[in-house]
C-alpha cells in the first residue's frame, strides 16, 4: 500500500497552548483578588472590580478560557496523530482560533461593566450566547472533517470522548440560552423560576460534566500513555468507561436542587444515577493510574507524570465527593456553604489544572524541538501547586462545616443559636485568609511555569509543520454485517449523526420553548403578582451587581432555614422570575423573604456603606447606587418583553409603566426624607429599595392555603 | 413542570444519538480489537524524527 505524505500542524497547537497559560494566568489573578475581597472588602472600591460582578469573571476565565483552550490544545494536537491526518481545514483552525479569544475578550470587558443574564457559568449575554454557538459549530466541523479523512479506521477511546464533548455541550448550550433580547446587552431567558432553575442546573450539571470532564478524559486517555511511554492498563476498560460515563452523567442534574420545589422522583432520579457516576468515573482513574504501574520510577523522575497523577488523584477525589454530596442528608449541610467551593477547586485546581500543566511540560518541548528549561523549576512548581491545592481545600472544607453548625444550632429554649447572621460570617475570616494564600501558592507555582515555558520556547525552535506519513484507508474492510446499510453509514457516520441531531434540536427548541414555557407560568398562588416597574428595574440592578453571588433566595423545608429566614419557598412565587435568583452560595443571608424586615433608610446606608449597619460584614459597598440615575428608557421595553413571555401586566402598560414607576419611587423618597434621608427619585438605590422589600411580601401579605403545583 | 419533558426531551435525544452511535461502533467492529489500538497510539510516523 502506497504511503502518503502529510503534516500535522503544531502551530495551531501553539497558539492554543499560549492562550491557555495567558487566560489561566487571567483567570486566576482575578480568582485570588476576589479571595481577599472576602477578607478585605475595601478592596471592591470601583464598580467594574466587585465581587458581584467579577466572580463570574473568574469562573468563566477558568472554565471556558483557561480549560477551553487547553480542551482545544490537547485536542489539535492529539486528533491530529490518532486520526493520521492534518486538521480538515487550517482556515476553520485559524478561525475557530480567533473567535474563541474574541469570545473571551468580549465576555472579560462585559461582565466587569455588570451586562449579565445572572444565570450561573453561563452569564454572557445573548450576542456572546450567539458567538459562542457559531465558533462551537466550527470546531466541531473542524474535527468531524479531520475524523472522515482519518487513515487510521479504529476511533482511539480519546476520539470518542471528543464527540461525546461536542454533542453534548452544543446541546445543552442551545437549551440554556433561549432568552428573548430586550436590548443589544440585556435579555430575559424564557424560562421563569423553577422552570430556570432546572434548565440552568441541568446545564451546570452537565458543563462540568461535558466541559471539565469528558474533554480531559480524553486528554488523560492520550497524553498518559503518551508520557508514560506505555498503552493504557486496560483498553478495554477504557470502552466500558467512555459508554458507562456518557449514558449516566446526563441524569444527575437534580442532585443540584435537593429540597427544592422539583418533584421528588426527579430529585430521586438524579440521586440515583449519581451514585452510579462513582462507578465509571473509579474505573476511569483507576485506568488511569494502573497505567504507571510498575513505572512508578519514571514519575519520580518526571515532572509531566507527576502533575498527571495528582490530576487523576483529585479526580477521583472529586468524583468520590460529588455523589456524596448528592445524598440528600449531606447535601443539606453542604449546600449553600464553601464546601461546595472547595469541592469544584478539587477538581478545577487539581483535575483540569494539573492535567493541563502536565501536558503543557510535555508538549511544548516537543513542538519546540528542545527540552524543558529546568526541570528544577518544575518541581518548584508542582510542590506549590499541590500544596497551594491543599492550604486552598482544607480551609474551605473547615468553613463549609463551622457555617452549618453554626447555621443549624439550636439552644435548649429552641431558639437559633447564633441569630445573627453576620457572626457566622466573621468567623470565617482566619479560613478565609488561608485559602487565599493557598491560592496565591497555585498561582506562584503557575508563573513559575510561565517563565519556565518562556525560556523553553526561547531556546527551541518551532516545527510549525511536522511531517508525518501513513497509508490511505482502504476502502473497504471485512465487516461481519450485511454490506449495503453498513457502507451507507461508514461514509458518512458521525458526521450524520450530529448534524440532524442539532438540526433537530435548535430547530425544536426555537419553535416550542417559548409557548410551551408561557403556557406553564401561570400563576399557581394567587396572590404573587407581577413585579412593579421599579421593583423590576430594581431587580435587574440586583442582577447586574451579582447580588446571587453572595445571596441565595431559597428557604429549604429544613427547620434551621425556616427558623432564620420564614416560611420556606414555593414554586408558584417565582412564576415571573426572568432569571431565577436561588443563588447557590450564601456568603450573606437567604433574601427571599427580606421585603419589610427593615425600614428603607437601613437599606439605604446598608448599601452606602454595610459596615456601619452590619459592623465586620464583607459585602461591598454599593455608594454609586446613591449617585447614579436610574435608567428609566428601559422601561418600556423591558415590559413588553416580559409580557411577550406571559406575564401578566395590562396591555398597553409599557407605556404608562413608567408614571407607575415615578409614583413609587417617590413614595419611597419621601419615607427616606422622614428619616432624614436627602435623596432624589431618579436614584438607581431607590429602585434596589423597592425590590428588596419586594422579596417575599406576596406570601408574607397573604398566608393562606397556597396550591403548588408540581 | 413542564421543562422537564424539554429537557429530558434533550436528554433522551442525546442519548438516543449516543446509542446509535455505541451500535455504529459495534457493527463496524470499533471495539473488535481491545488490545492494538492501544499500543498502536504510542508510535507516531514522523518522517524526520525529533533532533535532539
Ligand atoms: C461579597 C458578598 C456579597 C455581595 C456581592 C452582596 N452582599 Fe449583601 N450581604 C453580604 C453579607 C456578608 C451580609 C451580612 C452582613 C451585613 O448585613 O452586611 C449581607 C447582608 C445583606 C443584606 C441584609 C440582610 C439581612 O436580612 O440582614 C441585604 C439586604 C443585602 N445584603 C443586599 C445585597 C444586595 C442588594 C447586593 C447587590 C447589590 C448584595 N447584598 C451583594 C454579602 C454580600
Amino acid at each position: 500500500m502506497e504511503l502518503e505524505k502529510f503534516s500535522y500542524d503544531n502551530k495551531i497547537v501553539k497558539q492554543f497552548a499560549i492562550a491557555t497559560i495567558i487566560w489561566g494566568l487571567a483567570g486566576m489573578t482575578v480568582g485570588l483578588y476576589i479571595a481577599l475581597e472576602l477578607i478585605f472588602p475595601a478592596l471592591n472600591f470601583i464598580p467594574i472590580a466587585s465581587f458581584g460582578r467579577i466572580r463570574p469573571v473568574h469562573t468563566n476565565a477558568v472554565a471556558f478560557a483557561f480549560v477551553g483552550n487547553g480542551i482545544f490544545m490537547g485536542v489539535y494536537y492529539s486528533l491530529q496523530r490518532l486520526c493520521k491526518a492534518r486538521m480538515y481545514n487550517d482556515t476553520l483552525s485559524k478561525v475557530h482560533f480567533w473567535l474563541w479569544q474574541l469570545i473571551i475578550i468580549a465576555g472579560a470587558l462585559s461582565l466587569p461593566l455588570g451586562l449579565t443574564t445572572g444565570k450561573e457559568y453561563a452569564e454572557l449575554e445573548w450576542p456572546i450566547d450567539v458567538a459562542i454557538a457559531i465558533t462551537w459549530l466550527i470546531f466541531g466541523w473542524n474535527m468531524f472533517g479531520t475524523i472522515l479523512k482519518r487513515r487510521e479506521r479504529h476511533l482511539y477511546v480519546a476520539i470518542w470522548f471528543y464527540i461525546a464533548t461536542f454533542v453534548t455541550v452544543t446541546v445543552l448550550h442551545v437549551v440554556n440560552s433561549v432568552e428573548i433580547p430586550v436590548s443589544l446587552f440585556k435579555s430575559y431567558p424564557v424560562y421563569a423560576g423553577v422552570q430556570d432553575a432546572l434548565v440552568q442546573w441541568w446545564y451546570g450539571h452537565n458543563a462540568v460534566a461535558f466541559f471539565l470532564t469528558t474533554p480531559y478524559l480524553g486528554l488523560m486517555y492520550y497524553f498518559i500513555p503518551k508520557a508514560a511511554e506505555r498503552p493504557v492498563y486496560s483498553y478495554r476498560l477504557s470502552i466500558i468507561h467512555f459508554w458507562a460515563l456518557i449514558f449516566l452523567y446526563i441524569w444527575a442534574g437534580p442532585h443540584h436542587l435537593l429540597y427544592t420545589a422539583l418533584p421528588d422522583w426527579a430529585q430521586s432520579l438524579g440521586v440515583v444515577f449519581s451514585i452510579m457516576l462513582i462507578a465509571p468515573s473509579w474505573g476511569g482513574m483507576i485506568n488511569g493510574l494502573l497505567t504507571l504501574r510498575g513505572a512508578w520510577d519514571k514519575v519520580r523522575e518526571s515532572v509531566v507524570l507527576k502533575f498527571m497523577v495528582v490530576a487523576i488523584t483529585a479526580y477521583g477525589m472529586a468524583t468520590f465527593e460529588g455523589p456524596m454530596l448528592s445524598l440528600k442528608k449531606v447535601n443539606a449541610i453542604a449546600h449553600f456553604t464553601d464546601w461546595i467551593v472547595a469541592h469544584v477547586h478539587i477538581g478545577a485546581l487539581g483535575w483540569n489544572g494539573f492535567l493541563t500543566f502536565g501536558i503543557l511540560y510535555w508538549l511544548i518541548p516537543r513542538i519546540y524541538q528542545t527540552d524543558l528549561y529546568s526541570k528544577k523549576l518544575a518541581n518548584w512548581h508542582f510542590w506549590l501547586g499541590s500544596l497551594g491545592i491543599l492550604f486552598y481545600a482544607i480551609p474551605l472544607y473547615w468553613a463549609g462545616f463551622t457555617q452549618y453548625f453554626m447555621w443549624q444550632q439550636f439552644t435548649p429554649e429552641g431558639f437559633l443559636k447564633y441569630p445573627n447572621f453576620l457572626e457566622t460570617v466573621t468567623q470565617l475570616r482566619s479560613m478565609y485568609i488561608m485559602r487565599s494564600i493557598g491560592g496565591a501558592m497555585y498561582l506562584f507555582g503557575f508563573i513559575i511555569m510561565i517563565y519556565n515555558m518562556i525560556k523553553t520556547i526561547k531556546q527551541g525552535n518551532l516545527l510549525e509543520n511536522e511531517d508525518a506519513q501513513a497509508p490511505a484507508l482502504s476502502k473497504i474492510e471485512g465487516s461481519h454485517e450485511g454490506e449495503h446499510w453498513h457502507r451507507w453509514i461508514e461514509r458518512k457516520p458521525i458526521q450524520l449523526m450530529v448534524f440532524s441531531l442539532v438540526v433537530v434540536l435548535i430547530g425544536g427548541a426555537i419553535e416550542m420553548i417559548p409557548t410551551f414555557m408561557i403556557k406553564s407560568n401561570i400563576p399557581t398562588i394567587a396572590s404573587v403578582k407581577p413585579y412593579t416597574p421599579l421593583e423590576l428595574q430594581g431587580r435587574d440592578i440586583y442582577i447586574r451587581e451579582g447580588c446571587s453571588t453572595c445571596h441565595s433566595q431559597m428557604i429549604r423545608p429544613l427547620r434551621f432555614d425556616t427558623e432564620r429566614y420564614g416560611e420556606y419557598s414555593k414554586a408558584g412565587e417565582f412564576v415571573y422570575d426572568h432569571p431565577f435568583l436561588w443563588g447557590s452560595k450564601r456568603t450573606g443571608p437567604d433574601l427571599a423573604r427580606e421585603g419589610g424586615k427593615y425600614p428603607d433608610s437601613w437599606h439605604y446606608n446598608h448599601m452606602l456603606d454595610p459596615s456601619t449597619m452590619s459592623p465586620g460584614s464583607i459585602m461591598p459597598a454599593y455608594q454609586f447606587m446613591l449617585d447614579d440615575n436610574l435608567d428609566t428608557s428601559s422601561t418600556a421595553p423591558k415590559i413588553r418583553a416580559m409580557i411577550t413571555l406571559g406575564v401578566p401586566y395590562p396591555q398597553g402598560y409599557d407605556k404608562i409603566a413608567n408614571k407607575a414607576l415615578m409614583v413609587q419611587a417617590d413614595l419611597i423618597t419621601a419615607g427616606l426624607k422622614k428619616d432624614g434621608i436627602e435623596t432624589t427619585s431618579d436614584k438607581e438605590i431607590i429602585a434596589v429599595i423597592a425590590y428588596l422589600q419586594r422579596l417575599g411580601k406576596d406570601i408574607k401579605a397573604n398566608n393562606q392555603v397556597f396550591t403548588t403545583k408540581k | 413542570m413542564s421543562v422537564l419533558f424539554v429537557l429530558i426531551g434533550a436528554s433522551v435525544i442525546t442519548a438516543l444519538g449516543f446509542l446509535i452511535a455505541f451500535i455504529w461502533s459495534v457493527k463496524n467492529g470499533q471495539f473488535d480489537d481491545d488490545y492494538t489500538p492501544s499500543v498502536r497510539m504510542l508510535f507516531d510516523d514522523e518522517v524526520v524524527k525529533k533532533k535532539k
